[in-house]
């Protein structure tokens, strides 16, 4: 939706501030995927844009105001054209763009340019901007600036983005760009389409078979042969480009680039990925959802904050406190009835602070009136809802955005999507498909927009469906973490070869359903960089913010759902209909129901309420592989619908309750 | 010797001779993968991905796509 309403505006034909924004003159930047992008937009914005080693990070369009001028951010495309989404969203900013900004990175000069002397035979004023300039330094390369800068027929700057040398000839870049220098051959290709559509872009456009542009014009696209014939030739031109521009002392190997290519095969890429998912699991599983969430949920969340809210609450209103004592040889319990509230009754408040004091020991509140309870009480959306969201989710999701974070910034994904390429070939995929699926651990919502960089619309499906069935988002699978972390190793196995088992057998079921094949594997490697501590610090701090802004209202809105369906009696006659499901087939306390409800809003939510259940090791599994495979939270399944169609998106939604209370009762049966 | 991509061998140097038709020849040009051009065979893994370098940039091609580009090693 923001998407459309940038374009819009860009395309003048916003109706609202139409005036001012048709005064500034719009600056695209454009660029391959990985050249810096976004560290150009964060400058001229000021505000924080996503970077990342690695392409599909930027699929929406992002805009800013500098100076008099208004920057538009666009995805990283290798050139101007309609293969996938990404590209039609950039191409329509370059085309109604004034100026382009084309930052290439200067290492990977030649694969650059490609785009580069499109934009400029599209008649663009550009202006060059070769990022990575200390990197190309440090590696003994030469590059003649000047010459390029001639032989291109537009300004040439150079910048380091990372230490934002160079980032002062920015406005420079901005006032100077100008059209460049167009060969006489490539003139007279387009000169018959010009005199057509009136300008070059949508003649170059035309030309390359853009079907969208020339419908515009009432004309006929080009043939793919044309196309090929006008790419050759671009190619060639590049060749001799940097023929004339570039010497390279004889390159020597990097750690780096060994470590790369180690990444790649199997024999030495499954060893690294084994010693990568082995770090993130002590990182993820044992640091964090063990030391850090014990401390922040039970001593931060449930004794200073829970416990000071209810005491004080209940200073006012009707509660009836339970303290248990767990000793060696019994459960010393005792039950404090405060119709009152407990300031009506200091001698009976003493009592009850004294036998509360001693360690371990574990209190219930419960209010009389709904209203209270509902605010405060068990299910409440002050109490329950903030120890949750800032006292369990908080930590972990920052710790899983981290994580993704510096694998992204490492350049290892492409890698790993190489390396898997032949095994997701066999149920219908490429190894792209790695790329959402990882990001679907992150957050399903975004991953469902990630499909887009997928080549085919039949992979696209598979892997949405994948997304919405097999796979946890890091907020259910901190929550999932903290629950299984403490069972030992056999409910861990059976809960990821259960997943498992459904992920090869779901993606293999939709292979033979939709027809066609999955598009072969073609894949630009990154080079590989130690990830920027403050880049990866600063995303995952912007997205665990992202994260809590949006889970916070539906985190609200589902506890006091469950809240009101609690005092209201629908909460039990739920528990009550899905009984035969819920206790005889997945074998599981009718509470579990309760899960269920909160697993419609969020999916983490759902996982959140089994968290204080009492339940065997068996059932936690069981609970815990129903709720994943459960319906998408409702933001995933809204981008779902708007993604993939009414239909598919439905099916999928429909499909998932199926598969829920199928997979978790089969395991139930066999475990339980 | 003319063969198709997908046998190459680590270490080869290959000269494209012929890219498949459509929208993928368009893909494989714009990444600098041209008729002409030669090219280093990084790698070739178990899979049948070949891992190609162009200069400085290193590329991955699919088994699939890889038998449909023809070459001289």
């Amino acid at each position: 939706m923001k998407n459309d309403r940038i374009i819009s505006r860009l395309e003048g034909k916003s109706s609202s501030g139409a005036d001012e924004y048709q005064k500034a003159a719009k600056v695209a930047l454009a660029g391959n995927p990985n050249v810096g992008k976004s560290l150009f937009f964060n400058h001229f914005s000021g505000m924080y844009a996503d970077v990342s080693n690695f392409p599909g990070t930027t699929v929406s369009v992002s805009s800013a105001k500098y100076k008099n001028y208004e920057i538009f951010d666009t995805p990283g495309i290798y050139g101007v054209s309609s293969f996938n989404e990404e590209e039609r969203v950039a191409k329509k900013v370059i085309v109604n763009g004034d100026i382009i900004l084309n930052i290439v990175n200067g290492f990977k000069l030649e694969r650059d340019l490609f785009l580069t002397l499109q934009l400029i035979e599209m008649g663009k004023k550009v202006t060059l901007i070769v990022n990575f300039w200390d990197e190309i330094k440090r590696r003994n390369i030469f590059l003649d600036v000047e010459k390029l800068s001639e032989l291109l027929g537009i300004e040439v700057i150079t910048t380091s983005a990372v230490t934002k040398e160079g980032f002062d000839k920015l406005d420079y870049a901005i006032e100077n760009a100008r059209e460049g220098k167009i060969d006489d051959e490539v003139l007279s290709l387009i000169e018959k389409t010009v005199k057509k559509t009136g300008d070059k872009t949508d003649a170059v456009l035309i030309l390359e078979g853009d079907s969208e542009t020339a419908e515009k014009h009432g004309l006929e696209p080009g043939t793919p042969n044309d196309r090929e014939m006008i790419y050759i030739g671009r190619r060639n031109r590049i060749s001799e480009i940097i023929d004339q521009t570039e010497r390279e002392n004889t390159p020597k190997a990097e750690f780096a680039n060994k470590l790369g290519r180690l990444a790649l095969n199997p024999l030495t890429g499954i060893p690294i990925l084994l010693v990568i998912l082995t770090a993130v699991y002590f990182f993820i599983g044992d640091f964090v959802s063990q030391r850090v969430v014990n401390f922040t949920e039970i001593k931060i969340g449930k004794e200073l904050f829970e416990y000071n809210v209810k005491s004080f609450v209940a200073g006012y209103a009707a509660a009836e406190v339970t303290v248990e004592i767990p000793g060696a040889e019994r459960t010393d319990e005792k039950t404090f009835l405060f119709p009152k509230g407990m300031n009506a009754r200091p001698d009976l408040k003493s009592e009850f602070e004294t036998f509360s004091s001693k360690p371990d020991a574990v209190l219930h509140f419960q209010f009389n009136n709904p209203f209270v309870e509902i605010v405060f009480g068990e299910f409440g959306v002050v109490t329950m809802s903030i120890t949750y969201l800032f006292f369990l989710l908080l930590p972990l999701v920052m710790g899983f955005y981290f994580v993704m974070a510096l694998l992204e910034d490492s350049g290892y994904l492409p890698r790993l999507s190489t390396m898997l390429d032949k095994s997701l070939s066999r149920i219908g995929l490429n190894g792209k498909a790695i790329i959402p699926i990882l990001l679907g651990f992150g957050c399903i919502t975004m991953a469902n927009i990630t499909t887009r960089i997928l080549g085919t619309n039949r992979e696209r499906t598979i892997v949405t469906a994948i997304l919405q069935f097999a796979i946890p988002c890091s907020a259910q699978l901190a929550v999932i973490a903290a629950m299984l972390s403490g069972l030992g190793a056999v409910p861990i196995l059976i809960y990821i070869t259960t997943m498992f088992i459904l992920f090869v057998s779901l993606s293999t079921i939709l292979d033979k359903l939709i027809p066609g094949e999955s598009s072969p594997l073609l894949i630009d490697l990154p080079t590989m960089a130690l990830p920027r501590m403050k880049n990866v610090l600063q995303k995952t701090w912007f997205r665990s913010y992202g994260f809590m802004r949006e889970a916070g209202s539906w985190f609200v809105v589902g506890s006091l759902a469950v809240g009101i369906f609690k005092i209201s009696g629908l909460l039990t006659a739920w528990q009550n209909l899905l009984e035969p499901v819920t206790v005889n087939w997945l074998k599981l306390p009718k509470e579990a129901a309760n899960a269920f409800i909160m697993g419609i809003v969020r999916r983490d939510f759902g996982a959140a309420g089994l968290f204080d259940m009492n339940l065997t090791p068996e059932q936690v599994t069981v609970a815990l592989i129903t709720i994943t495979v459960f319906v998408p939270c409702i933001a995933s399944f809204v981008v779902m619908l708007k993604e993939r169609g009414w239909k598919e998106g439905m099916t999928v939604w429909a499909g998932t309750w199926i598969a829920a209370f199928l997979v978790g009762g089969i395991v139930a049966q066999i475990i339980i | 010797m003319r063969t198709s991509l997908d046998k190459a061998e680590k270490g080869n140097s290959v000269k494209i001779t012929g890219l498949p038709e459509g929208e993928t020849a368009a893909q494989l040009i714009r990444l600098g993968i041209t008729v002409g051009r030669t090219v280093k065979c990084l790698d070739r893994l178990p899979g049948g991905t070949v891992i190609l370098q162009n200069r400085r940039q290193e590329i991955a091609i699919g088994q699939r796509l890889a038998e449909n580009i023809s070459v001289v090693i």
